[in-house]
């Protein structure tokens, strides 16, 4: 559903640029972005200044790394990748599928999600243990499940989850619906949601996330990938990250 | 018995629609590492992931039995507007993304759901995240293919044999057990196999309604999914264990209760 959402998104932008006769001239090329879902909020406003700086139509498709790096290794054609982790670019790496060397853009940590005005206490990652309170995580098989795996061993905290989701959007769905008292996500999707507050975990404990980007081999459109990759690396592209949540480069 | 002849283009159509049931198969079968389905039979979280998915497309197949049947029997009693809007209502399920369903169940079972708020604030009890939610959500997505299929024989019924068991002196019940029922087999039987296969393939109510935890709430579908994203040998053995699961209970439960060659 994403997917549809992102490439409605593009076609979009795509014409707005161009019905407006005094405005930049119409997109003349696009490029394809397979980015990791966490990043949806930040990059839907990088492709809206990326589109009529550079005449530029982003494609995005949006899913969890570990498929979009599977869809890559299946055949998937795309111009730029952008991974939750540095493992599964690694991966694509050592198969001889990414054409340039990755630059890491960006870093996300882990908070608590709780409901809007922790109306349960929790204020760290102990509390997540306590009898009675509904924890979800995302599935160890995904990123942010991997990395709340790896706090919560930190902190020598031992959670019974009611839930392993898939997705890290499953668990703060279940948190913003009141279904679940606590979850563990990225600071970037607390910002984006809006529908949860946030409950920092402290440095010792906390994981950080590596955010790296990189032009495909396979890429159809070179300059297009080159254009998108550097204004992200750039200050105003970096403000844009930022500004939903992740650290800078 | 003679049969008329079915003409060309038809059979190289029906042809076509096989293969698109085919090919996917074929593609299963020739991908499937083979060496790696004894271990991954004999894994525990096969078997708990196995055994979760049998018990709760079977049960969910029992209460769609015991709800499923008498609203069938209700909706071919009706007619005009309230047959239009309970069969729309009934079917809302079978068109609706699983997805969508499940959030609607959260919105009704939910610790902040309709009924699921005062459950919550009486007795405490929470069904999010529960095998009970697994079964729920099985049953909602499910139960409308049994009573599509029911009402359908219903409305093909002989209505005499009632009648004549009614002049005969049975009441309403004694009908409904000793003539109405047994005439149904037919109907019942293929729209139980369709409401448990449909039961047993369930993934997004279940996942949205009630998440995915091994033994409790992550029945094969959502074990595949989980296992096609590490490793996905592991996500195809799964799937043709189910599969094999499948054909067998169809085939077995086929011969035993219709006696149909």
């Amino acid at each position: 559903m994403t997917k549809w959402v992102a490439s409605l998104a593009a076609l979009l932008l795509g014409s707005c640029a161009g019905n407006q006769g005094s405005g930049p001239p119409p997109t003349v090329s696009s490029i394809v972005v397979f980015a990791a879902s966490s990043l949806e909020p930040a990059f839907v406003k990088v492709a809206g200044r990326v589109s009529p700086k550079y005449r530029l139509g982003v494609v995005f498709n949006y899913a969890g790394t570990q498929a979009l790096s599977s869809q890559l290794m299946q055949g998937a054609q795309a111009d730029v990748f952008a991974s939750a982790d540095t493992a599964h670019m690694k991966s694509l790496q050592d198969a001889g599928l990414i054409g340039g060397s990755p630059q890491v853009f960006g870093h996300n940590r882990l908070e608590i999600a709780v409901e809007k005005g922790n109306p349960k206490g929790i204020h760290t990652l102990a509390d997540l243990a306590r009898a009675g309170l509904v924890t979800v995580l995302a599935d160890p098989s995904v990123p942010a499940g991997k990395y709340a795996q790896q706090a919560l061993a930190r902190a020598h905290v031992t959670v019974h989850p009611a839930s392993l989701e898939p997705q890290v959007t499953g668990v703060l769905g279940k948190v913003s619906l009141g279904e679940a008292d606590a979850g563990i996500v990225y600071v970037s999707d607390i910002v984006s949601s809006g529908k949860v507050d946030g409950v920092a975990i402290p440095d010792g404990q906390n994981v950080i996330a590596d955010y790296p980007i990189a032009k495909l081999k396979s890429a159809s459109n070179n300059q297009g990938a080159d254009e998108f990759i550097s204004y992200l690396l750039s200050p105003e592209g970096q403000s844009i990250i930022t500004g939903a949540g992740f650290e800078k480069a | 018995m003679s049969q008329a002849r079915i003409p060309g283009p038809l059979v190289a159509l029906a042809a076509a629609g096989l293969l698109l049931f085919v090919l996917p198969l074929a593609g299963l079968i020739v991908r499937a590492p083979w060496n790696q389905v004894w271990p991954a039979l004999t894994a525990p979280e096969t078997a708990t992931a196995l055994g979760l998915s049998v018990f709760c497309s079977l049960t969910a197949t029992a209460v769609a039995l015991a709800l499923g049947i008498p609203l069938a029997l209700l909706l071919s009693r009706t007619s005009g507007t309230i047959r239009g809007i309970l069969r729309a209502l009934t079917t809302l399920p079978m068109v609706l993304p699983p997805v969508v369903g499940g959030v609607a169940l959260l919105l009704a079972f939910g610790r902040r759901g309709l009924i699921g708020a005062p459950l919550y604030a009486a007795f405490g009890l929470q069904i999010p995240f529960t095998t009970t939610a697994a079964v729920i959500a099985e049953t909602f997505v499910a139960m409308p293919f049994l009573v599509i299929a029911v009402e359908g024989g219903l409305r093909g019924l002989d209505h005499r044999y009632e009648e004549a068991a009614r002049a005969l002196g049975a009441g309403s019940w004694k009908v409904f057990l000793r003539v109405t029922l047994p005439l149904l087999r037919p109907a019942v039987f293929s729209g139980a196999v369709l409401c448990w296969a449909r039961a047993l393939g369930e993934f997004g109510a279940t996942i949205t309604f009630a998440g995915n935890l091994p033994g409790r709430t992550q029945t094969v579908p959502l074990a595949v999914y989980v296992a096609l994203e590490t490793r996905p040998e592991g996500a195809i053995v799964l799937s043709l264990i189910l599969l094999g699961v499948s054909l067998a209970i169809l085939i077995g439960l086929r011969d035993r209760w219709l006696g149909e060659p």
